[in-house]
Formats: structure tokens, C-alpha cells, sequence
């Protein structure tokens, strides 16, 4: 493994001390430190404002850093900006650049390069996947739309270190929102050279801890330390080698032989396997993201029918699923929104502290009341795209509901895209296979997904008073009102039952024992300046 | 000769065409396009995706620009991975599918040619029937068993061999996925070869040069293999194929960055273009190596080069 554009420069360097010192020491010379990271799967790219997939977001966050960051633990800190004011309504925020901050070319940063990349986020031209989140900007809603250009966004540099955003309503979360990708700097030269193929070796200049060295597709994203970085004294390790592994399986193996330092998951059939022989290594942690079937309320038999859901709901035995399907590596959930999000209280329904029995008992007498019997039992149809995991647990549940309720479930699975396009058409779907990962720290990343016009809601779901709540949170300025009104219109949604929750995930690496500094937490965000690398035996770093 | 092999050439034109346009509109009858995912995007952002890769055109006006490109020799950009244009992802990846391949190819022609000869020199003995029986399980284990396995025992277990990834010039990194990609073609060219070698021995012009008192690696080698290779040049056609699909399962196996594991996962991202230019790669591949073949033959068997 030869860090080849790195290597011809030491070794010339090396001997030309050796020759001047007349000496032959320059093995004296630590080789730099790698770390070698698994990834999933081949980033799609590498620019902030288009990246989408995890594997490609956890290479853009060692590469940049935004106006804030997060810890180790995930709270969030300063990043590029030391310090920041917040006016008393909430809706201005006042951020000052720390004068040493560079791009990795020794460029000052400047808050102009923020502006820049805020507003190319927003920019329905650059086609981000991720410009709605930004919508709490002021104007951002207009500009995403087409209906407003980019200079609209309420995003101001008052001079090269000072930098004015302006919401359109107090947003709590907005802090962490920057240290998202889609609002990481963009270096405007570069932008302007090369336009939307700036994010390649030998163009791409970035101002975080690290800076692009190599990209092999299918093979490696090699990062190095970014000299001009203003905290690089304090990063941990020189090199860091990103490696795709798409199959848990073969990414095990990799591990297993030493080729990996870090794991991007584990097989989940691997699982008690792991927990018994390397327990010390394995990671598990509650991720906030949650698994769950949708009912689509647009269409028979759900449309119109909530005791029939509640019924489904309540007898689903979250239990088995957590720990004879998944191996244990999830938690039962009961509601939408996760456990662990900041400042915001889980809003349990009342049946998830009854027993089985009592659950049973309530989801006969409803399935009784929608009006379904063994004579007459429902038929339906569970939708899920092909994939082990979800055949699996779709098998459980229908078995489940057939003991149970004598429900005669059809289990149909898609590919993929057949999968998803039919889900957000909404007119053949029953009952779907979902998912939701919060992309912030806070309870409305997914209460969002249930208004009646948000894209992401398949499951047709549409109550005004609903709408009303999320309206009313969004332009509440006391933390505690607005997270009061969130926990509202979960309650809403648990007397509704439009979604039913199955579990929340978890997150889940292998980290070798001499990697140190690696914390878990609900994001499952984890920079790499962060870690260290302390007493790797020689023999085992190939 | 030349007439034939101008004429072999011009055919295989249209066999391409007809190829990447049967390969074109396929792909657009899959339900679903390569911007659809778990999160669902706001319209003007997939207008604008749309726009940017010319999705928002009639699909015979696409399949023209489609074309135009290529006789240019541009397969377009990847709409999976948007830092590439397919032309270089398939640069990238050839000398690595290429030399996968072409390892495995010699490899199964050595060991597999060997294997043959050697159990077809004492058929229905116990080594004839040892060898076969190995070739039996060869052929029937799947590489996506083999390659899984070989992981375990020389990298996991005994770590002498990397478990998977390719860097250049690191002859270790091929090992292990070159043995699990030919295993099955040794076998299959090991049986075919014993096969015709067999019959060939039997012939009466064999028995009129042991008559002459030739010795018997003579008799073998120089007499008896030539029109023996015959079958087994022609499975190199098939066999080919048998690298090439194996190899979509081997790079994912060993994660080597090679052209094959486009093929899936282009069709599942439906990435229209990188599937496209894979299938229009691969289709050249194998009518040039079934056109060498024919050469081949010509030149094995002197019969066919006075027609």
C-alpha cells in the first residue's frame, strides 16, 4: 500500500538528509499514521451541496467544516465560526469567522465563501437533495421553489469575518443544521474554474481537518491532513483511506484480516456471532431513526378505517422482532419520533406499558369493531422491496397478525425503484415498508413527514388540526412551548394511527481496540480529526 | 481468409447497435428512474436533475444524443456517480477486470489443459477418476461460494492473502480472486479436453504413429493434441462469457474496483448510461474474442483455411 503521491517526496527528502548528514537513518522517520475507514457504498460525490448518501457525507465532513460542528458525543460546537450572537426573537443569528481559518490552497476564508454555499444549496439549479433543509432561512422556501433568485436568501457577509443569517421563524435545531454538508462553505474560485467538477483530486480545495489526495472508484478516497487547517495540531491521524464495502458480509471478512480499522455496519445475522467473540469491539448505539409499515389512508381498507390500523398496530409483538429478528441490535418502538432527541420528552402511547394479553384483548375487540371476524377476515396486502431484512420481518408480523387476528396478509415485494415509485403514488399501496432518519436533532425532522403536503408522506395522512400543530411549533419562539406543541401532534398521531412503528434503529461498527477517541452517538456522526491511533501492531495494518 | 474475416468485422456493427438499442429502451421500461430514493425530492429539484441530464426529452431525441455521443466515443455521464463520465469509470476499471480475466483465462487453460491430459493418459484409473470428480465439484460450487471461503481460509484464518480491495502492481491483492474466478472454467476445460483427447487417441493415424515407433509425449503432444485443442478452442467463445459474468460476482466478492459489479449495480440504480456503456463494452468484448476464436481455428485446423 504505497500512499503513492506522498511517498516519491518523503523518501527524496529522507535521502537528501541522509546525504547531507552522511548518515543512513531515514527509517528514524515515523511513516504517517492511517486510518483505513469502511464505507458502504462508492460515494455518489464529494461536492457538499449535492451530496445525499451517508458513506459520501462522512468523507465531506473531514474534508469541510461549517459554521458549527459536532462533538464527539454530537452536541453541537463552533466550527469554522469561534462564536456566534442570537438576537432575542430567535430569527437572527450573528457569526464571527476565526481569523485563522484557511482552505486547504492557504486561502483565507471568508464569510462570502458561506454565502456562496448557502445560496448554491438553495439554487434550484444545483439539484441538492438536501435544500429543504435549509427552508428556515429566510426566503429559502421562494428559492428552492424557482420563484425567487438566490440573492434573495437572508444570508449577508457584513465583512470577510462576519456573517448575518435571518430565519423566517426562531428554529432551535438551526445550529446543528450547519453542520450539515448543505451548508458547508464552497471555495469560490474553484467553483468558478472548474463549475460543478470541482469536487475531483487536484481540484477540490476544502477547509476542514483533511484534503483530497486520491479517488480510485470501487477502490479508496484517500484524504491527508490539511496543513492550513486552523485546529491541525490537534488532528489525530495523517491519512485516512475511505473503502467501499457494500456487502456486510465481505466488509466483516475485511475487518476480521486487519484491512479495516473501522466497520460501516455488521451483518445483522453475524450479530450474537459478534457479541460472543468481539464483543469489546462491536458498537451498538440507538441511532435516531425508526423503522415502520405505513398505512395508506387514501385507500380501502385503511382509508377511513383507524381502529382497523390500531388493531394491526397493537398486535404486533415488537419484542420478538427486536430480539429474534434483528438480533437485538434495534429497540421496539412505539411511537414515530425516537428516543433521544434534545430537549424533547418521548411521547409513549399508554398501550406500550400494557401486557400482551391486555394489547391482544384491545387489538381483537377493535379488529372486531372495523368490522372483521374469522368468518370474515381482512385481506391485504404488505409491500416491502426485496431485501432479506425486510422479508423477514414482513414474514414475522404477517404470522403475527394471522395467530392473532386470523388477518390474511399478502406479502408482495418490489425491487428497489418499482418500490418506491409505486409507494409514492399512493394508489396501489395497502400497507408499506418505511423508513425515517432524522437528518437534525430534533423532534420535527419527523413529525414533518406527516403534513398533508409534505413529500414524504406516503401514507396520505391528512388532518388540519395536524397541520395546524406543526404550523404553530414552527413559529413558536419558547423552546419549551414549541417542543409542548411537538409532543401535541405526536399525541395526535398515536390517536390517528396512520404509521406503525416497529423499531428504532441502532447504530452499529466494528472499531479496533487501537482506535481511540471514537464516542458513540444518536447521529452516528463521527470525525475522523477526532480519532487517534494508539499501539496498532505493525503487522497488522495492510 | 481476409475476405472472410472483413466480412466476420462488418456484421458485427449492426450486432452492436441492435445490442445497445434493445439495451436502451429496456432499460427506460424499468419502472422508477435514477433520482428516486428513500427521501422524495421537491419538483423544481427534479426538474432541474431532469433537465441537467436530458431525461426531459423525448426518448427518441435521448437515444439519438445517445448515439451521436458514442460515435464520438462518449458514453455520457454516470448519474450515480456524478464526479464521472462512464468512459473513464470503464478506463478505470479495465486493467483490473482485464487482468482479472485474462489470469483466470490462463490460468484455466494451464491447470485445466493439464489436468485434462494427464487423466485422459490413464482413463478410468483412480486418478482419472480422483481428478474428475474434483473437476465435478468445480463446476457444480458457485464463485460466490468459492471466493467467500478461500476469504476465510487464507485471509481470516491463515492471513497470508488481503481479504479483498486492488492496488496496483500488488500481486497478492490477485490471487485469491483469479483462482476463485477460473476454479470453474479449470474444471470445465480439464473434462473437455480429457473428452476429445480420449477420442483422439483412439484414432487410427495415433495408432499409425505409435507404430512408427514414436515416443509416447511425441505421440501426445505433437500428434494428438493439436486437433484435441479443437472443442476447447471453441468453448473459449463461452468461456469468455463465463469470466465475464463470473467477474460480476467476483469484484463484489474480493470489493475490487473492476468493471463487472457496474453491471448490477448500474441496472439497480438505474444509471441508464453506465449500464449501457458496460453492456456495449462487454458485447465488443465477446464478438472480438469469438472473431479471434475463427482465426484461431484456421489456423489449428488447415482444412478450414483453404475454403
Amino acid at each position: 500500500m504505497s500512499p503513492a503521491p506522498v511517498r516519491p517526496g518523503w523518501r527524496r527528502r529522507g535521502l537528501l538528509l541522509a546525504l547531507l548528514l552522511g548518515t543512513a537513518q531515514v527509517a528514524a522517520a515515523a511513516p504517517p499514521s492511517l486510518l483505513r475507514i469502511g464505507n458502504g457504498n462508492e460515494p455518489e460525490t464529494l461536492d457538499p451541496q449535492r451530496v445525499e448518501g451517508v458513506s459520501a457525507s462522512n468523507i465531506v465532513r473531514d474534508l469541510y467544516e461549517g459554521l458549527s460542528a459536532l462533538s464527539p458525543r454530537g452536541e453541537v460546537v463552533p466550527g469554522a465560526a469561534e462564536r456566534w450572537e442570537i438576537s432575542a426573537d430567535g430569527r437572527e443569528y450573528l457569526f464571527h469567522l476565526r481569523p485563522q481559518a484557511r482552505w486547504s490552497n492557504g486561502d483565507a476564508l471568508s464569510a462570502e465563501d458561506f454565502v456562496a454555499g448557502l445560496r448554491r444549496s438553495v439554487d434550484p439549479a444545483t439539484a441538492s437533495a438536501y435544500a429543504q433543509m435549509l427552508a428556515p432561512i429566510e426566503g429559502a422556501t421562494a428559492v428552492i421553489a424557482g420563484e425567487l433568485p438566490g440573492s434573495q436568501l437572508a444570508v449577508q457577509a457584513l465583512d470577510p469575518q462576519t456573517l448575518r443569517i435571518r430565519l423566517r421563524a426562531p428554529t432551535p435545531y438551526f445550529l446543528g443544521l450547519l453542520a450539515h454538508p448543505s451548508s458547508f462553505p464552497v471555495h469560490r474560485p474553484s467553483l468558478a474554474r472548474w463549475g460543478r467538477d470541482f469536487p475531483r483530486p487536484g481540484r477540490l480545495v476544502s477547509n476542514g481537518a483533511y484534503a483530497l489526495v486520491d479517488w480510485v472508484p470501487q477502490g479508496q478516497v484517500r484524504l491527508r491532513r490539511n496543513p492550513h487547517y486552523w485546529n491541525d495540531g490537534n488532528t489525530g491521524i495523517d491519512e485516512l483511506e475511505f473503502r467501499p464495502s457494500e456487502d456486510a458480509n465481505g466488509e466483516l471478512k475485511r475487518y476480521r484480516a486487519d484491512e479495516l480499522d473501522i466497520s460501516y455496519e455488521i451483518p445483522l445475522l453475524q450479530a450474537p456471532w459478534l457479541r460472543r467473540h468481539l464483543g469489546g469491539e462491536l458498537r451498538i448505539a440507538p441511532y435516531i431513526g425508526t423503522y415502520f409499515y405505513g398505512f395508506n389512508c387514501s385507500q380501502p381498507p385503511f382509508k377511513d378505517n383507524p381502529k382497523l390500523r390500531a388493531a394491526l398496530t397493537l398486535a404486533v409483538d415488537r419484542a420478538v422482532i427486536v430480539n429474534k429478528v434483528m438480533n437485538g441490535v434495534a429497540l421496539p418502538a412505539y411511537s414515530l419520533v425516537p428516543p433521544g432527541i434534545s430537549g424533547y420528552t418521548p411521547q409513549q402511547p399508554e398501550w406500550a406499558g400494557w401486557t400482551r394479553e391486555r394489547r391482544l384483548a384491545e387489538a381483537r375487540r377493535l379488529y372486531a369493531e372495523a368490522g372483521y371476524s374469522a368468518a370474515h377476515p381482512l385481506e391485504v396486502e404488505l409491500r416491502y422491496n426485496t431485501h432479506d431484512d425486510h422479508r423477514r420481518i414482513a414474514t414475522v408480523i404477517a404470522a403475527m397478525w394471522k395467530q392473532w387476528l386470523g388477518v390474511r396478509t399478502r406479502l408482495l415485494n418490489e425491487e428497489f425503484k418499482v418500490f418506491i415509485q409505486n409507494r409514492n403514488l399512493r394508489q396501489l399501496t395497502q400497507l408499506f415498508r418505511a423508513v425515517w432518519i432524522g437528518d437534525y436533532d430534533d423532534a420535527s425532522a419527523f413529525t414533518d413527514i406527516l403534513h398533508s403536503r409534505h413529500g414524504q408522506n406516503d401514507m396520505a395522512y391528512d388532518n388540519p388540526r395536524y397541520d395546524a400543530l406543526l404550523a404553530a411549533a414552527a413559529a413558536e419562539a419558547d423552546p419549551a412551548r414549541r417542543q409542548g406543541l411537538l409532543a401535541e401532534a405526536e399525541r395526535l398521531l398515536q390517536a390517528d394511527w396512520p404509521v406503525l412503528p416497529i423499531y428504532t434503529y441502532a447504530s452499529k461498527h466494528l472499531v479496533k481496540p487501537w482506535v481511540q477517541g471514537w464516542q458513540d452517538n444518536a447521529l452516528d456522526i463521527h470525525y475522523s480529526k477526532d480519532l487517534r491511533i494508539v499501539g496498532r501492531p505493525a503487522e497488522r495494518s495492510r | 481468409m481476409m475476405a472472410l474475416a472483413l466480412r466476420r468485422l462488418l456484421t458485427a456493427v449492426p450486432t452492436l447497435l441492435l445490442l445497445v438499442t434493445l439495451c436502451f429502451f429496456l432499460m427506460r421500461l424499468a419502472p422508477g428512474g435514477p433520482f428516486d430514493g428513500e427521501r422524495s425530492l421537491p419538483p423544481a429539484i427534479e426538474t432541474a436533475l431532469a433537465a441537467e441530464y436530458h431525461l426531459d426529452e423525448p426518448l427518441p431525441r435521448q437515444y439519438l444524443r445517445y448515439l451521436g455521443g458514442l460515435l464520438r466515443g462518449d458514453l455520457g455521464p454516470s448519474f450515480q456517480y456524478q464526479e464521472f463520465r462512464v468512459r473513464q469509470l470503464l478506463a478505470d476499471g479495465l486493467p483490473v477486470s482485464l487482468s482479472l480475466g485474462l489470469w483466470a483465462m490462463v490460468l484455466a487453460l494451464l491447470l485445466g489443459g493439464g489436468i485434462g491430459i494427464v487423466a485422459a493418459l490413464r482413463p478410468g484409473r483412480a486418478l482419472d477418476h480422483g481428478l474428475m470428480s474434483l473437476s465435478l465439484l468445480g463446476i457444480s460450487v458457485p464463485s460466490y461460494v468459492v471466493g467467500p471461503l478461500l476469504v476465510l481460509l487464507f485471509a481470516v484464518g491463515l492471513r497470508w492473502l488481503p481479504a479483498g480491495g486492488w492496488q496496483p502492481g500488488r500481486y497478492s491483492d490477485m490471487l485469491l480472486p483469479v483462482l476463485a474466478l477460473a476454479l470453474p472454467q479449470i474444471a470445465a476445460i480439464a473434462r473437455l479436453l480429457r473428452g476429445s483427447l480420449i477420442d483422439t487417441l483412439r484414432q487410427p493415424y495415433i495408432r499409425t504413429a505409435r507404430a512408427k515407433g514414436l515416443p509416447e509425449t511425441v505421440v501426445v503432444l505433437r500428434h494428438a493434441l493439436r486437433p484435441a485443442l479443437l472443442p476447447v478452442l471453441s468453448y473459449l467463445g463461452p468461456a469468455t462469457a463465463g469470466l465475464i459474468t463470473g467477474s460480476v460476482v467476483v469484484e463484489q466478492v474480493f470489493s475490487l474496483p473492476g468493471i463487472g459489479r457496474y453491471f448490477v449495480q448500474g441496472a439497480l440504480n438505474r444509471d441508464y448510461t453506465l449500464v449501457l456503456g458496460v453492456v456495449a463494452f462487454y458485447g465488443a468484448m465477446i464478438v472480438l474474442l469469438n472473431f479471434l476464436v475463427d482465426l484461431l481455428y484456421g489456423l489449428l485446423d488447415p482444412r478450414l483455411r483453404q475454403r
